[in-house]
């Protein structure tokens, strides 16, 4: 293991109203890694996340980036800080262009101040040709969209402004197989360039051939984490649906205190 | 007939009617032209009746609608509620509502007026030269204050809008009831009257209207020569070079021919005799036996009465003025990181928000600047009349709201356009002056203006489900 992960998030706790979203979790992430975070809906997994992303503010915990404590208290603070997330609701400001989303908050201007939005167009054809080389649909309003190319959009967001942590929230859900194939394409493209990446999914398969890592949460707390290469199906099902944390695994708070 | 069969990767390549291909070549907004065609039904349709109801007075199909005269007077009327329902748009755009607005321009037009008549004109004496622009500042600077404020319980406490401004809309005519005492403030600053389009002094004449007029055909010719340039620039997709040339062509008669009705109004005969006895300007023979005022009511007959004296009004300042805002506000809406955000978040509050935007203070601004807006409105209506009092802007919100809904902002947040409101300002005002013109009783126009609204959401609604 790499001496100071590029990001730790250390016992990180949220409540809405009476409900413990998140209670008490801690995962970490290296560069070039990606960790899968798996569990049920419900579980927490994009709660946790969106604490990362500047969504929410935590109760309590602290989050370090390289060894340093940061603060992330809104959406900006962690694209600051390199951070880029694709949302499980995809965040699209619907009924502007696929241009307007690429670059909704960090917008190219003009020397005179206002948007440039040829220039903005232009390079978003680029991002677009790269991850869905039949989008031709730049003029119309992303609501428009299909799922898919909805997807495409948020996916090029997250990936054009040279994020150094990457978080993707089941970024394939609205995907077909060719494109989630590209997708994972992507993924060991990014983790290559050393971009560290956490990785919510529902398909087990997805995460066993994507995640070096992977970290299993149920009713907001961390049932374990484990190498995917130490771990096979079953057992991250047992993890996922009952809490129970295989030998292999490294416990959490979540896990059954039964099983040993 | 033909939709869309084989489908052909080039859209103007298509076996589409002539009349799609023309709109998908030129890229020109449907609704837009629906609009327009509405507008000029209206007002085809208000001319006839008005010829049969009560004979011609000069009207391009032999009535008194289509004049010089009504056509310029529509364009002032329209000026203030105009200039108010482009920031409503954005108010609109971004989910909320502005019921104050009313109220608002009552109160920021008496405190204007309470300061002109019962301060400055005493302390500096009637007329001073710097009346006017205090005036004009403390209306602005309050009626964005007051906007802001509403903004402010909106974002920050997160009160509805709905309930904030319909506080403000009761509570803000008390305060200009308060101020004014109950009474009419009056006399408006000579200088100040000008922005009320009344006399003289704010009408630009022939010459102005015919320069600023070539200017706006220069600039909507470059603006697609450059937007073209642009695009060959990216290579992106150009337009037919025919479609660029229609474009070109229709603004630029669309401005010409404004500014030919406006300048074929020519000054009330009263106003014409004055100026050329103070000016020494002969007065030609036949005006000294006019009978009166009242044949000289209709436009062509005016003309007769000051025969070889008829100066061409052109445009007003109040119309002026609502060009400027509906240039600025478009540019504001379409041009900048301000609009971008506002219409991102009316899409979607919570992407925006995760985009970085702060919406909170996205809220302030936007009831900001429409309280600027009714500042400005709260200016021309009061110099308008000469005078303020607390019911002077009674009712506006409602035209504002209407103007915007019927130029096809969505109530549902995220869709609005500046020239669609503007256009649907026009289309209330001429619906009302058209009924005025007839005689039409008060009570029956508020039924009709009432059932406008309606209808045109309604129609708005089908078109929109047809077109996705
Ligand atoms: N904004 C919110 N307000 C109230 N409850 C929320 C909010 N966001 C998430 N929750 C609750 O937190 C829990 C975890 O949800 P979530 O993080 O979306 O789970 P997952 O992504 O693992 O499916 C759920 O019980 C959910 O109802
Ligand atoms: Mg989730």
């Amino acid at each position: 293991m790499a001496s100071t992960p590029l990001i730790e998030m250390r016992d990180i706790s949220i409540a809405f109203g009476g409900i413990k979203a998140v209670d008490h979790a801690s995962i970490d992430l290296n560069p070039g890694e990606v960790v899968g975070l798996l569990g049920h809906n419900g579980a927490g997994k994009s709660t946790l996340i969106k604490i990362l992303s500047g969504a929410y503010r935590r109760d309590a915990g602290s989050i370090f980036i390289e060894g340093k404590e940061v603060a992330i208290n809104n959406p900006r603070d962690a694209k600051a800080l390199g951070i880029e997330t694709i949302y499980q609701t995809l965040a699209l400001a619907d009924n502007v262009d696929a241009a307007a989303n690429l670059y909704l908050g960090r917008e190219l201007r003009t020397p005179f101040g206002t948007l440039d939005d040829v220039a903005m167009e232009a390079e978003t054809r680029k991002v677009m040709h790269r991850l869905n080389p039949n989008f031709r649909r730049f003029k119309e309003p992303v609501i428009k969209l299909s799922g898919g190319q909805r997807q495409s959009v948020a996916i090029a967001r997250a990936i054009h402004f040279n994020a150094r942590i990457l978080i993707m929230d089941e970024p394939t859900a609205a995907l077909g197989p060719q494109e989630t194939a590209q997708v994972g394409e992507l993924i060991k493209q990014l983790k290559a360039e050393g971009i560290g990446i956490f990785l919510i999914s529902h398909d087990l398969h997805d995460v066993f051939d994507l995640a070096d890592r992977l970290v299993v949460m149920k009713n907001g707390k961390v049932v374990g984490t484990a190498r995917t290469s130490d771990v096979n199906h079953d057992e991250v099902l047992g993890m996922i649906i009952a809490g129970k944390c295989p030998p292999s695994a490294v416990p959490g708070p979540g896990a059954l205190q039964s099983a040993a | 007939m033909s939709k869309h069969k084989g489908s052909s990767a080039d859209p103007a390549l298509t076996d589409d009617g002539p009349i799609r291909r023309f709109l998908n070549a030129t890229e020109i907004d449907t609704r837009m032209i629906g609009m327009i065609a509405a507008l000029l039904l209206i007002w085809c349709a208000f001319d006839i009746a008005s010829g049969i109801l009560r004979g011609n007075f000069g009207g391009l199909l032999g009535g008194s609608f289509l004049t010089p005269r009504n056509l310029w007077n529509l364009l002032n009327q329209t000026a203030s509620i105009a200039i108010m329902t482009t920031g409503m748009v954005l108010i609109i755009v971004m989910r909320h509502i502005d019921l104050s607005v009313g109220s608002m321009l009552s109160l920021v037009a008496v405190a204007g007026a309470v300061l002109q008549v019962y301060e400055l004109a005493p302390d500096l004496g009637v007329g001073h030269w710097a009346i006017w622009i205090i005036a004009i500042v403390a209306i602005l600077a309050l009626g964005t204050l007051i906007g802001a404020f509403n903004g402010f319980l909106t974002a920050y406490a997160q009160i509805p809008s709905f309930i904030v401004t319909l506080g403000g809309l009761i509570a803000y005519s008390g305060v200009a009831f308060l101020l004014a005492k109950g009474e009419t403030v009056a006399p408006m600053d000579k200088t100040f009257k000008v922005l009320g389009g009344t006399i003289p002094a704010s009408w630009i004449g022939p010459f102005w209207t015919w320069t600023l007029s070539l200017i706006a055909c220069a600039v909507i010719v470059l603006a697609i020569i450059n937007g073209r340039r642009q695009r060959i620039r990216f290579r992106f997709p150009l337009r037919p070079v025919w479609a660029e040339v229609t474009l070109a062509a229709l603004g630029s008669i669309t401005v010409l021919g404004a500014a030919w009705i406006v300048n074929s109004y020519p000054w009330p005969p009263k106003l014409a005799e004055n100026y050329a006895k103070e000016n020494n300007i002969v007065i030609p023979p036949g005006i000294e036996d006019r009978a009166g005022d009242a044949i000289c009511m209709a436009a062509d007959k005016v003309v007769r009465c000051v025969e070889g004296l008829s100066f061409g009004t052109g445009y007003a300042a109040p119309v002026l003025v609502a060009f400027a805002i509906g240039i600025i506000m478009t540019f504001l809406a379409t041009r900048t990181r301000f609009g971008r955000y506002v219409y991102a978040a009316g899409g979607n509050p919570e992407a925006a928000v995760l985009a970085g935007i702060n919406t909170k203070m996205l809220t302030v601004k936007v009831f900001a600047l429409m309280g600027f807006l009714v500042g400005v409105s709260a200016i021309i209506s009061s110099a308008r009349l000469d005078a303020a009092t607390n019911a002077l802007g009674g009712l506006n919100e409602l035209y504002v709201i209407a103007a915007a809904v019927i130029g096809g902002t969505s109530l549902a947040g995220g869709l609005g356009t500046i020239y669609g409101a503007i256009l649907g300002a026009l289309m209330m005002q001429s619906i009302q002056s058209g009924m005025g013109l007839l005689n039409l009783p008060a009570a029956f126009q508020n039924i009709v203006v009432g059932s406008v609204l309606v209808i045109a959401v309604w129609l708005d609604q089908i078109y929109r489900r047809n077109v996705k």
